[in-house]
Order: C-alpha cells, then sequence, then structure tokens
C-alpha cells in the first residue's frame, strides 16, 4: 500500500450491505473527513428487494436497491462487485464451518473484507484502511469478540480494519494511530440491541433504512437453506450455478421424487419470470383453465409428467373439475398435452413441500 | 437513438446484475458514450438512475415495448472517465 501524501487524501473503504450498521458506520467516518467509497459485494444469495419485485411487478412502488440507496444518502461512490464465482468456495467450503442454517458467516465476512482492500479506487489508488459496521454481540456467529478477531487476522487486514460502531471496545488501529480518524469520535456499541444504533440514526437524521430480518443473505434462511440442502442432496454434489440459486427464491418447491422437482409460480410475476426458462426445463401449465406455470427441474419419466401436471392442476382455476388438462412443453420445443385429475389438498403429501 | 452502437441485453437477469453488466460496459466504452440496455427487471427503473446519478452518467430515454415488457434504457457515460473495479 502506497502511503497518504500531502497530494493524496487518506481513503477508506466500507462494505455496504444496505442496512442500518454499514450506513452509520460510514457516516461517522465521513464525518471526520476521510475519503469513503463504498462496495457491495454481489454473491447471488443476496436479500435484495428486486427478487421479490418478481412476484410484485404490478405494484406501484419499485424496490430500491439498498446499498445504491445508502450510498445515495452518504454522496458516496459505490462499486457493486459480482463475485458469484468466487463466493462459491465460501458457501461449498467454510473454513469456520456454517451458522443455524447454511449461512457461512465468518468466512464470507473475511472474504469480503479480504477483497475489499485488495480494490482499487476510482482515482485508481488502493485503500488505506476498510470499515465495516460491525457490532460486538449484534450476531452469533460472525460478530462476537473472539470471531471479529479471526475476521481481522484472516482477512490480512490487522490494524487497518476499522469499526466505528464498536472501535473503542477494541484495540486502537492504524487509522486511529495515525491520527487519520479520532478514536473519541467512534462509538463503543455492543450486544444484540439495536437501541444505540436506531438513536444515531435519528441523530443523523436517517429514518428510512433498511433493517431485514434475518440479515441481508438468503443462507440465513431456514427455507432457503432447505432447499439448496434438497438442490445438493438430490444431484449427488455440492455445487450449483447461479440460476440454481436464483431459482430457490422463486416460487413454490416440491419433489414427490427423487428424479424430479417442481417450481410452481405463485403469481403472474413468478410466472412471467419462470417462462424465460422455457429453453432449459420442461414447462407445464393447465391449458384448459388459468393457473400458475410449473418448471421441472430434473428427469421426470412418463409417471413423473402426470405427478406434476396433477399437482399444477391443483393450484389453478380447475381444480375442482373432475379432468382438466394439462400442457407439457419441452425444452425442444415440442408439446402435448395430458387429460388429469386434478390432486385434492390431502393428495398432496407434506413431505413433497421444500422449505416452506 | 440512431446513434447508439452498443446494445447490452440483460433480459431475463435480476437485479442487480444489469446493472453490474452495465457497470463493467461503462467501463470498457470511451467516456461520453452511449448504449441501448435491454431489461426485463423493473428493478432497472431505480437501479440505474441511481448509478447514473452516482457516477455522472445520463439516462438519455427510457421506453417499455408492449412485447414482454422488454425495458429500453438509452446511456450516455459520464465525460470523464471513472476507474472501476472487477
Amino acid at each position: 500500500m502506497e502511503p497518504p501524501t500531502t497530494t493524496r487524501s487518506v481513503k477508506a473503504i466500507s462494505l455496504i450491505s444496505g442496512g442500518l450498521d454499514s450506513l452509520l458506520a460510514t457516516k461517522v467516518i465521513l464525518d471526520q473527513g476521510i475519503d469513503v467509497e463504498g462496495v457491495n459485494f454481489f454473491t447471488g444469495f443476496c436479500v435484495e428487494g428486486h427478487t421479490h419485485a418478481i412476484r410484485k411487478r404490478q405494484r406501484e412502488k419499485i424496490k430500491r436497491n439498498n446499498a445504491l440507496w445508502v450510498a445515495e444518502q452518504l454522496g458516496i461512490k459505490l462499486h457493486i462487485v459480482d463475485v458469484v464465482q468466487e463466493y462459491k468456495d465460501i458457501v461449498l467450503n467454510p473454513k469456520y464451518g456454517y451458522g443455524k442454517n447454511l449461512n457461512p458467516c465468518l468466512d464470507c465476512k473475511i472474504f469480503m473484507v479480504e477483497r475489499a482492500l485488495d480494490m482499487v479506487g476510482f482515482d485508481g489508488h488502493k485503500f488505506d484502511f476498510a470499515i465495516t459496521g460491525e457490532v460486538i454481540g449484534q450476531r452469533p456467529k460472525s460478530q462476537r469478540r473472539e470471531t471479529m478477531a479471526i475476521i481481522t487476522r484472516d482477512s490480512g487486514a490487522n490494524d487497518r480494519l476499522l469499526r466505528p460502531l464498536c472501535a473503542k471496545n477494541l484495540p486502537s488501529t492504524l487509522p486511529e494511530r495515525e491520527g487519520w480518524v479520532n478514536r473519541d469520535a467512534l462509538h463503543d456499541f455492543s450486544g444484540r440491541s439495536r437501541k444505540p444504533q436506531m438513536t444515531l440514526a435519528a441523530t443523523y437524521g436517517f429514518t428510512d433504512y433498511s433493517q431485514p430480518a434475518g440479515g441481508c443473505c438468503f443462507l440465513t434462511d431456514q427455507n432457503y437453506s432447505s432447499k439448496l440442502h434438497d438442490l445438493w442432496s438430490t444431484r449427488g454434489q455440492r455445487n450449483y450455478e447461479l440460476d440454481d440459486i436464483i431459482l430457490l427464491k422463486v416460487g413454490r418447491h416440491l419433489r414427490p421424487n427423487h428424479r424430479f422437482k417442481l417450481i410452481l409460480a405463485r403469481e403472474e410475476g413468478e410466472n412471467n419470470f419462470l417462462k424465460g426458462y422455457r429453453h432449459r426445463f420442461i414447462q407445464i401449465d393447465i391449458a384448459s383453465h388459468t393457473g400458475p406455470l410449473a418448471l421441472i427441474d430434473g428427469d421426470p419419466n412418463e409417471g413423473d409428467l402426470r405427478v406434476a401436471s396433477r399437482i399444477v392442476a391443483r393450484y389453478s382455476q380447475g381444480r375442482d373439475e373432475s379432468k382438466v388438462s394439462a400442457r407439457v412443453r419441452f425444452p425442444d420445443g415440442e408439446e402435448k398435452n395430458m387429460n388429469i385429475r386434478p390432486y385434492s389438498a390431502h393428495e398432496i403429501p407434506e413431505h413433497w413441500h421444500i422449505g416452506v | 437513438m440512431n446513434s447508439t452502437t452498443v446494445t447490452l441485453d440483460t433480459t431475463g437477469l435480476l437485479c442487480p446484475i444489469p446493472l453490474i453488466r452495465a457497470q463493467d460496459l461503462a467501463k470498457k466504452l470511451a467516456p461520453g458514450s452511449s448504449f441501448l440496455l435491454l431489461a426485463s427487471d423493473p428493478g432497472v427503473y431505480y437501479d440505474i438512475p441511481a448509478w447514473c446519478r452516482m457516477h455522472g452518467h445520463e439516462i438519455v430515454s427510457v421506453d417499455e415495448t408492449s412485447q414482454e415488457n422488454i425495458i429500453q434504457m438509452w446511456i450516455r457515460t459520464a465525460a470523464t472517465t471513472n476507474r472501476t473495479n472487477q
């Protein structure tokens, strides 16, 4: 790292998730006159409003990208970096294991801090230190005193990692010792309470910030993790592509047997989204009645297609009919119709539903 | 927009991927260049303007085709160079 000079100001890179903590942490450092740029890493597992926008297309309010919103509120520039491929190794082989679900939070934070400090700013220079919104005790796995020390060490950041919201509870860092940052103006938050952050947010006049209940990552979600686990176990290998993990966010997932899974749209927006996969998956809808579109993931036989069609019919307007016409479209364009009886509710076993 | 020579097709991709692709393309284009972004995720209605405001790019016009709700955005990149990371 080239040291700051009289011609180059001190620069920090801040990990922006789009939540309140990173918003506040960055604001605290900006207020000390530091030049800050933000970075938001796209892992494919991010809980962003636009995934939900698939389902809410007709609603007036467009979902915002919270990381972009935070950067705009702060008046900083934001790098949005696609790390989907690199991140696979974090998800598949976490050195420090998973949290309650398939969330590799500790490895994730190590990865992101290391990656952030390796970046080049918009002025072509690397950053002098990194900022995170971590708070001691805020999260059960990655935000404990001992695990935060691991992040500091394993990321290679060492004393170039500053956590402005709890810095007073931690050893001083390079930016504090060099006098770039005034330690007295940093904070000593700790524990799971959000009150100190909310009070600080009010001080700054931030009111419209995002506070997702499950954090900013789908891997902390039990239902999502169940679907990912099912994906790995039925394929016989722990791997994924971006489309796999996107599709886990969409629709109802039902697995009648090991040969196939059904992804069933829940509304028009999801219907439209799943149509985009017509060249990759078998699709089923009910030709004779209004209803959802479904994708078949796997290698179904003729009987499986009948089972799948009967499930789709169950969720259609023809659910109470004795017979409906199901339309099966194959990726090569071939199409066939099947006359089937819709399942009744009790004929669909509970265990077919994945991650409900 | 007859002067548009580059088209970035992100239809079928969910945000923020269209934004990331636009960001990557803008990095490669000369300052002040124009390109056409095609997208199907309505999230671009928020993301792209926010990104443009942040980096000095300009949305020249926006249109949505009646067929399959394809959003068309003509974007002119900032007149000065912005270096970005990948």
